[in-house]
């Protein structure tokens, strides 16, 4: 097993699809001249030449739109947005062309297109650029959404939405792209909806995706030692959610606590929180906790940007709250 | 978030509680498991455990009130903060005292017992509406007019911020969806428990706690029929078997001397005491009053064990785990079976009362004892117990001890019998004496076996001779 950062994961994995197969290709802002805003597309360029590593304006429903026509006729488009603050811009052509092509031309036209970029809070950005917006792509149907913690899930992540049919959206996370793991030598797909028990506990399921899975991660580390056994989840994938493997795990634990950091109205943690107490009422002994991002655009004072968000402290104190030690 | 805190159903019967005493003043901090007050029951002095965390805000009910199950008594917040919203409720919800039929408990109970599929002692929860907002209940639907398990919209209302949360009208506190179908698997009552989550909230872990206490208890009892429905002889239960539920009472005796049991190593010393002169003492005295009061045996018994305790400290003492307490005052403990169980209330500092006034204190705890209103301190830290099975014929027995104290004396029936006796000649007759077999159950861990013997001696001395206890 390699140890490379996430970002070199995500790196090898465009790599090694656009070796593989020549309809792949990487279109957006900076991508190519500049080996990527992130340097995810580092090389790239040198390796595959302008015509398959496009650097576009700055025009990201045009470009977008681009990508959706070439997937339309059989490419298979990488679009890159510089971060998903900007492809607010795109969203009608994910939302009405990408997401309902395959179902209005009646399975005639497929839509073999990855949209991909840094999505949640990052670090010192203010209210415009630290955001998490997965739910506004979690929300549509035609979509497939995931959203990688490690850099063994981003590779193979990556790998298996390039080579899916149907549109998938990514979210990077801009806080995790230096970020360091075992990536298995060999070529490897990770399925799309299958979430990843990270640590079996039995007394809370902490359920989580993208950055925050660290935190709940850490927060077991701490709970383990009050003698409190938690089980934490990475869902990876948020549409198709793996609801069996949480199903699972609350039949197990009877209780459960979902982080997600982007704000709690009408989130992807509370659509989670929602189905976990509706499918397993009578198995629950608290009512499922959320801890996500105060409803409120991020602050760009620092202390404040970090209270506003989840940590530690907060999933602690949520895991006892169900317990009812708190 | 201030909570409402609603007079409990501390008993199965219970269908108000009188508040005995406040723990705490308002502005107090109060911690969650806390003994908040003390409720007198329909059975006994309870102490009512704190549910909610927080400053006690205000004081609804206070002590002397008598206060129906479900009513506010009290509610718990943050300092500060507006409770007008829950006290306005709790005054509109509220029936009014003594009017209206108390709810069928007993009835209820038995039906759930013998309902095929048991009922939930929760009734739906019928929260009017999806969005977690108030919705009183008409007047219409006034508790008096409301039969508990009829699933008419029961509760209070869905919890939501700043309201107090849900208290059902049958008294039952909330309940956890799992702990619900828990109960609901062991048939058990959720009247039973008392919850330890938020605002009462009953949880998985006590369901859990309450049917470990049930399966240590029965697993003794019913120890060898299960080994025989494993070769498959016949099976444990049946439909005729009664269950009967546990009261608190009944509860708290199998915890005390199940722990008792299994933590203090008991050693056991009989002797046969002879009884002519206490007998005769008894009689001179009874006799003797012109009132027509008495004087009972176990009176007597009580104040010459304590001359007997007295030359004896080791045996009035308590094991403390890195220390022993040897305790000054004699408090004698007096076993009294119930119909609902056993009690054993305390005639404090023996030694240095007469007969005449552990008699009459005596008199008084036991008829209160009957009446359930022993409190705790009638009861409490007993530094040596007596149980006296005479009455029934019992001839000898041995008597688990009584913790704190260390020792219990057993006593069984006077019986005439036929003794050897010898006279200073030297020389042996056979005489008829009224005898007593005296057995000292005893707690190794404070008391050798010299010690209790020494003890057992003088005991028998004196209780042969009461004069001796003079010297």
């Amino acid at each position: 097993m390699a140890i490379m950062t996430y970002r070199e994961a995500l790196n090898r994995a465009l790599d090694e699809e656009m070796a593989r197969d020549p309809s792949v290709f990487l279109m957006g802002e900076e991508v190519a001249e500049y080996d990527g805003a992130y340097k995810v597309s580092k090389g790239l360029l040198a390796k595959y030449g302008p015509k398959r590593v496009i650097d576009t304006p700055i025009t990201e429903l045009g470009f977008t739109g681009i990508g959706v026509g070439a997937a339309q006729v059989g490419l298979r488009p990488v679009i890159e947005w510089m971060t998903h603050n900007f492809a607010l811009l795109a969203l009608d052509q994910v939302v009405n062309n990408a997401a309902k092509m395959r179902y209005m031309s009646g399975g005639r036209f497929k839509m073999p297109i990855v949209f991909r970029g840094p999505n949640g809070p990052a670090e010192y950005l203010a209210a415009q650029h630290s955001q998490s917006f997965a739910s506004y792509w979690a929300h549509i149907p035609g979509l497939k959404v995931v959203a990688p913690a490690f850099p063994a899930d981003a590779y193979g992540l990556l790998k298996s939405a390039i080579r899916d049919d149907d549109p998938v959206v990514v979210l990077e996370a801009e806080m995790l792209y230096g970020t360091s793991g075992e990536v298995p030598d060999a070529e490897t797909l990770i399925p799309i909806g299958r979430a990843n028990i990270l640590k079996t506990g039995t007394d809370v399921s902490l359920i989580s995706f993208s950055k925050p899975v660290r935190y709940c991660l850490d927060a077991a580390l701490e709970l383990e030692k009050e003698g409190i056994s938690a089980e934490v989840i990475d869902l990876r994938s948020l549409r198709p959610l793996d609801m069996e493997t949480l199903y699972h795990s609350v039949e197990k634990t009877n209780r459960a606590v979902v982080v997600d950091e982007a704000w709690p109205v009408a989130s992807v943690g509370s659509h989670i929180a929602f189905i976990i107490s509706h499918d397993r009422f009578d198995l629950l002994d608290a009512p499922v906790e959320l801890v996500s991002s105060h409803d409120v655009p991020m602050p760009y004072n620092h202390q404040l940007e970090l209270e506003v968000q989840p940590g530690v402290k907060k999933i602690m104190s949520a895991v006892k709250r169900v317990l009812y030690l708190e | 978030m201030a909570a409402a805190v609603p007079m409990l159903a501390l008993s199965p019967t219970m269908t108000e509680g009188t508040i005995a005493a406040w723990k705490y003043n308002e502005g107090d901090e109060i911690k969650r498991g806390a003994v908040l007050c003390e409720v007198e029951t329909d059975k006994a002095v309870m102490d009512y455990e704190a549910g909610a965390q927080g400053t006690l805000l205000k004081i609804v009910a206070p002590a002397g009130t008598s206060v129906k199950v479900g009513d506010l008594i009290a509610v718990i917040g943050s300092k500060g903060e507006d409770i007008s919203s829950i006290l306005a409720q709790a005054t509109a919800s509220a029936a009014p005292a003594g009017s209206g039929p108390v709810p069928p408990v007993q009835a209820l109970k038995t039906e759930l017992l013998q309902s095929p599929t048991p009922q939930m002692s929760t009734p739906p929860s019928s929260t009017p509406n999806n969005s977690g907002t108030q919705t009183p209940i008409p007047q219409s639907q006034a508790p008096q007019e409301q039969q508990p398990f009829n699933g008419s919209p029961s509760v209070l209302g869905g919890p939501s911020p700043g309201k107090p949360a849900p208290v059902l009208q049958s008294g039952v506190a909330p309940s956890s969806p799992l702990a619900r179908k828990l109960a609901q698997q062991a048939g058990l009552d959720l009247r039973m428990l008392q919850g330890s989550g938020p605002g009462g909230r009953i949880v998985k872990r006590d369901v859990s706690r309450y049917l470990e206490s049930i399966s240590s208890r029965s697993s003794k009892a019913l120890g060898a029929e299960t080994n025989k429905s494993q070769s498959g002889a016949y099976t444990v239960s049946t439909s005729e078997d009664t269950i009967v539920p546990v009261t608190r009472l009944r509860q708290t005796i199998a915890r005390r001397l199940g722990e008792s049991m299994r933590e203090a190593p008991h050693f056991y010393l009989r002797m046969a005491i002879d009884m002519e002169h206490l007998i005769n003492l008894r009689n001179a005295y009874n006799q003797a009053r012109k009132d027509g009061f008495t004087v009972s045996f176990n009176a007597i018994f009580m104040k010459l064990a304590a001359m007997a305790i007295a030359k004896h400290p080791q045996v009035n003492s308590t094991w403390m785990g890195d220390h022993i307490q040897i305790h000054s005052r004699i408090d004698v403990a007096l076993a009294v079976a119930l119909e609902e169980g056993l009690v054993a209330p305390v005639v404090r500092d023996c030694a240095h009362k007469g007969i005449e006034e552990i008699e009459r204190e005596l008199r008084d705890l036991i008829s209160r004892a009957k009446e359930g209103n022993l409190k705790p301190e009638d009861y409490e830290g007993a530094t040596f117990t007596i149980s006296n099975l005479g009455a029934w014929g019992v001839e000898e027995f041995t008597a688990i001890i009584n913790p704190p104290g260390s020792a219990i004396l057993a006593l069984g029936a006077i019986k005439k019998e036929a003794v050897v006796h010898s006279n200073a000649q030297g020389e042996d007759s056979l005489v008829i004496r009224p005898m007593m077999r005296a057995t000292l159950s005893s707690d190794h861990r404070t008391i050798d076996g010299a010690v209790a013997a020494a003890f057992m001696k003088d005991l028998a001395a004196i209780w042969e001779d009461p004069a001796k206890a003079l010297f």
